[in-house]
């Protein structure tokens, strides 16, 4: 067997393992990447990018269905329709553009780019095939091995994907809508999706098992969320589990918090549950790797518990966000090209595009609180901004957290539409380690969204002035 | 409504002055009758404030640490009804202190003005940075008496502030943030302060060899002398100023007492309480004392006279979470061993918990001091004033010794005492350990009386 070697070998061509292989290769490291499918991973194919393709495309049909009620901005139109193949063409296009934007960048740095499925054969090995059927795998060997395969989506046990019952990457390519979907679990990906899919017509439930929708923010954080989801009329069943689809295979049964069970019929089920690291099905376990639950345990340098095997991204556990994948990318590829680096952020901002969007960096009041942080806590809402009421988004706030003893900013928070944007100027203020008096005193644009993120931090100062 | 004004009370024996040790209340509580508002310490107890009226607390007459004299404004609480300031007095309220201050340790008033009046402002405008811009140098100066020095030490456990490139830089260089002082706002590394570190690891260095140095630690911590400690701190002064002191230090052969205790002790340690060798050596003292008056006493420097007592109030130096006490032992010579075992448990457990009396903590004529296993060798202590002796105990140990021409093992244990030799010449004080040592080497000689 002919045996291909090269410095650096990355297994995953999503987010972080093009990163690493980029900088690897500026970096003068011969470098190697595999990828069964297209490059860009499930960030640039089936996750971030073609979601918020769908989000746009949603938002501008539901603005143009409302324009042919009565409008306050006196716009009207007839007979708004959708063709969603058209959308989902569209969307492609966006993908294609952006994943061959990703080969181009790998050809352009010299990295050698192998198609086809990785299996691990030793800490230094893998073997290559172009699918299962092939018998002749091409064998590379590293002095380093980047394991970057990222995660899958999480299935429920009693409701297969298959027929109806689909996945959020088939969500993203409809070729029709349905009447009445289903979605189970009311996380980002639910959410997002849900209301994607509410806003081009469907009737859309809901199912989450905890007490409230997105658990994992606070409750101050959610209730514009769960109001915009109610407005838009979103049905959202909490406290209730699915327990599979019934006989006829056309509902889903649901049973409540009290035990009851009913039925909500549905001609599609999305089952968006969460991620879990993809670490099975290409011979991973042969390393023995240490562990951490599912994921990969790694060190802050992203080291695993084997000599020169490195891993990144979602495999290595959460928060399971491409920003993070990239960040660690980057930085291994500067410890293999000997730079002394650490992964060691102050922040790392995550963004839900729900309706209105919510974004959180740092720590929440209840996250400093459990720190032991004396913390002073203030909120400047949208309903004040100019800007947001010229964009007839009202709903929703900036929080900041910042310590009391030198208002020192731990943590922003914020609701709102567009907000997403405003998470650059949070990470932004917390690896500086900016002070209350540093956002404060600095100038802000008018009119801006951007302006509540300094009037928190006068707030919190005592002196807002616009509220 | 009416203004109540709570003063410090006379706590009696001549007290002028009292220490505030700890607020319980804050200004703009409401207080009931009868409610523990603050506690202040004389030179040995400490005592609660309660409060005569129940009203809203308006404002506190004083910080943690303050000395303050009897009869000055504690408290001022707005009662219902007229209260007991005349109308029109108001305005004279007499060193009000801002809430958040009042939590605080505060600098002594004779530190400069400015040092003073910092806290204050930081208090009243929290939107004030508390660091400055870092370029005008000398920040531990600056800082001084304030609660700023944040700016520059770090608590354990914090975090290293410093931008992404500052990190990025210090990785670079091989220093770890956590060991650099940041003069920035709220403790930031600049990127000033990085080349200021290596700078000087540089100097320190000679070009090419690796930093084989420790870590350099640059925190520090400032401690206020308050309350018991303060008290410590005084009397200790005291003592080693007043008195000359001279330390004698004799060996005991402690076998035979040994023996005999393991015997009591497998006899009666049920049903009286085991013993430890403290109620022998006040036993000894006791009996030691009465041939030797003059060690038993208090020397009055002033008026020149030293007061010799028959009885023996022996005090027992304890430690505590706050710092030493001297629990006194009354009459130790009425006591026999077990009485003595259960008052002085007691009376440790009084001065530990904070329970002991003015009482008890007064009135010694002669002090033990033991650390036990932790005795040492040999010790020099410190007499408690105005006493003229303290008999120190040492650690007991096996050692080989020379018995008729033999080497045996014997429990040995010594004997640091010290004394005042303004009243008590080097040959009383050696007859007096030597009787001390005769009693507890042939045991049965201390119960005879």
């Amino acid at each position: 067997m002919d045996i291909q070697h090269t410095t650096l070998l990355v297994i995953g061509g999503g987010p972080g393992g093009y990163i690493t292989a980029i900088r690897a290769a500026q970096l003068g490291i011969a470098t190697t990447l595999i990828e069964g499918e297209q490059l860009g991973g499930t960030c640039l194919n089936v996750g971030c990018i073609p979601s918020k393709a769908m989000i746009h495309a949603a938002e501008a049909f539901h603005q143009a269905h409302t324009f042919m009620g009565d409008s306050t901005l006196g716009i009207h139109v007839e007979g708004a329709r959708i063709d969603i193949t058209q959308t989902v063409r569209w969307k492609d296009g966006i993908v294609a553009r952006l994943t061959g934007g990703v080969g181009a960048l790998l050809k352009k740095h010299g990295v050698k780019v192998v198609k086809g499925w990785a299996t691990i054969v030793d800490g230094k090995t893998v073997d290559v095939a172009k699918d299962l059927a092939d018998t002749k795998p091409v064998r590379i060997q590293g002095e380093h091995i980047v394991l970057a395969t990222g995660s899958v989506e999480l299935g429920l046990p009693g409701m297969p994907f298959g027929g109806r019952v689909i996945s959020s990457t088939q969500a993203l390519s409809p070729d029709s809508i349905p009447k009445k979907l289903v979605v189970v679990g009311g996380g980002y990906i639910g959410l997002e999706l849900g209301l994607v899919y509410r806003k081009l017509g469907s009737d859309v439930t809901v199912v989450e098992a905890q007490d409230r929708i997105l658990p994992l923010y606070d409750e101050e954080l959610t209730k514009p969320v769960v109001a915009s989801l109610r407005k838009l009329g979103v049905q959202v069943l909490l406290g209730s589990k699915v327990q599979g689809l019934n006989a006829t295979g056309d509902a889903v049964r649901v049973q409540d918090s009290a035990g009851r069970e009913s039925e909500l019929a549905a001609d599609q089920v999305l089952v968006a549950i969460g991620r879990v690291p993809h670490t099975h099905g290409w011979g991973l376990e042969k390393l023995m790797l240490a562990m951490n639950g599912r994921s990969i345990k790694v060190d802050d340098q992203c080291r695993t518990s084997m000599r020169n095997v490195w891993a990144i991204g979602d495999l290595t556990g959460e928060p399971m966000l491409a920003h993070r994948a990239m960040a660690q990318g980057e930085m291994v590829a500067e410890i293999i090209s000997g730079k002394r680096r650490h992964f060691a952020p102050a922040a790392i901002a995550a963004v839900c595009f729900t309706d209105p969007e919510v974004v959180v960096a740092g720590q929440t009041p209840a996250d400093a609180a459990k720190a032991g942080l004396d913390c002073i806590t203030a909120q400047f809402p949208f309903a004040a901004n100019g800007r947001a009421m010229t964009l007839e988004s009202t709903d929703g706030f900036v929080r900041v957290v910042a310590r009391r003893d030198n208002h020192r900013i731990v943590g922003w928070q914020a609701v709102g539409a567009g907000v997403s944007e405003l998470s650059t100027a949070f990470s932004h203020s917390l690896e500086m380690g900016a002070t209350l008096e540093d956002v404060a005193g600095t100038i802000h644009a008018h009119p801006t969204l951007g302006e509540a993120v300094q009037e928190a931090a006068l707030r919190a100062l005592g002196h807002a002035l616009h509220i | 409504m009416g203004i109540h004004i709570i003063k410090m009370p006379d706590i009696g024996e001549g007290i002028a002055e009292v220490e505030l040790v700890a607020w319980h209340v804050k200004v703009g509580d409401m207080v009931a009758e009868d409610q523990i508002l603050a506690d202040v310490m004389t030179d040995k107890a400490t005592v609660e404030i309660p409060s005569s009226v129940a009203g809203k607390v308006l404002a506190l007459g004083g910080t943690v640490g303050q000395v303050m004299a009897v009869g000055s404004e504690v408290i001022r609480i707005e009662v219902d009804g007229a209260g007991n300031l005349k109308p029109g007095a108001g305005s004279a309220a007499p060193a009000v202190v801002p809430a958040a201050q009042a939590a605080a340790p505060v600098s002594p008033p004779a530190a400069s003005p400015a040092a003073a009046v910092a806290p204050v402002k930081a208090a009243a405008a929290p939107a004030v940075p508390h660091g400055t811009n870092g370029s005008n140098g000398s920040a531990p100066a600056r800082n001084g008496n304030t609660k700023a020095p944040a700016a520059l030490v770090r608590a354990p456990g914090d975090k290293p502030i410093a931008s992404p490139a500052v990190r990025r830089q210090a990785w670079d260089l091989g220093v770890e943030l956590q060991f650099v002082p940041g003069t920035g706002t709220a403790g930031r590394i600049t990127h000033e302060d990085l080349q200021a570190y290596v700078a000087r690891a540089a100097q320190a260095q000679p070009a090419g060899v690796a930093d084989q140095r420790y870590a350099q630690r640059l925190d520090e911590q400032t401690v206020p002398v308050i309350g018991l400690r303060r008290k410590i701190a005084q009397k200790m002064q005291e003592a080693k100023r007043r008195i000359p002191h001279f330390t004698y230090v004799e060996e005991v052969d402690m076998t035979e007492l040994e023996t005999l205790r393991v015997r009591l002790n497998a006899q009666h340690g049920k049903e009286r309480g085991r013993l430890t060798v403290l109620p022998f050596l006040v036993r000894a003292m006791v009996l030691a004392a009465r041939s030797h008056p003059e060690v038993n006493a208090r020397y009055d420097d002033e008026a020149a006279v030293e007061t010799r007592f028959g009885a023996v109030h022996l005090g027992i130096a304890t430690q505590t979470q706050g710092g030493l006490m001297v629990p006194v032992i009354r009459h130790a010579e009425t006591l026999d061993l077990w009485a003595c075992a259960a008052e002085v448990l007691r009376l440790s457990e009084a001065a530990r918990s904070g329970k002991a009396s003015r009482d008890e903590l007064t009135g010694s004529t002669i002090t033990i001091t033991s650390l036990g296993a932790l005795g040492g060798i040999v010790s020099t202590p410190v007499i408690n004033h105005p006493e003229v002796a303290i008999v120190g105990v040492n650690r007991m140990v096996e050692r080989p010794m020379v018995r008729n021409g033999a080497v045996v093992v014997r429990q040995m244990m010594n004997l640091s005492s010290s004394f005042d030799h303004r009243v008590v010449d080097g040959m009383n004080a050696a007859e007096f350990v030597q009787k001390i040592r005769g009693y507890l080497e042939c045991p049965a000689t201390l119960f005879v009386e």
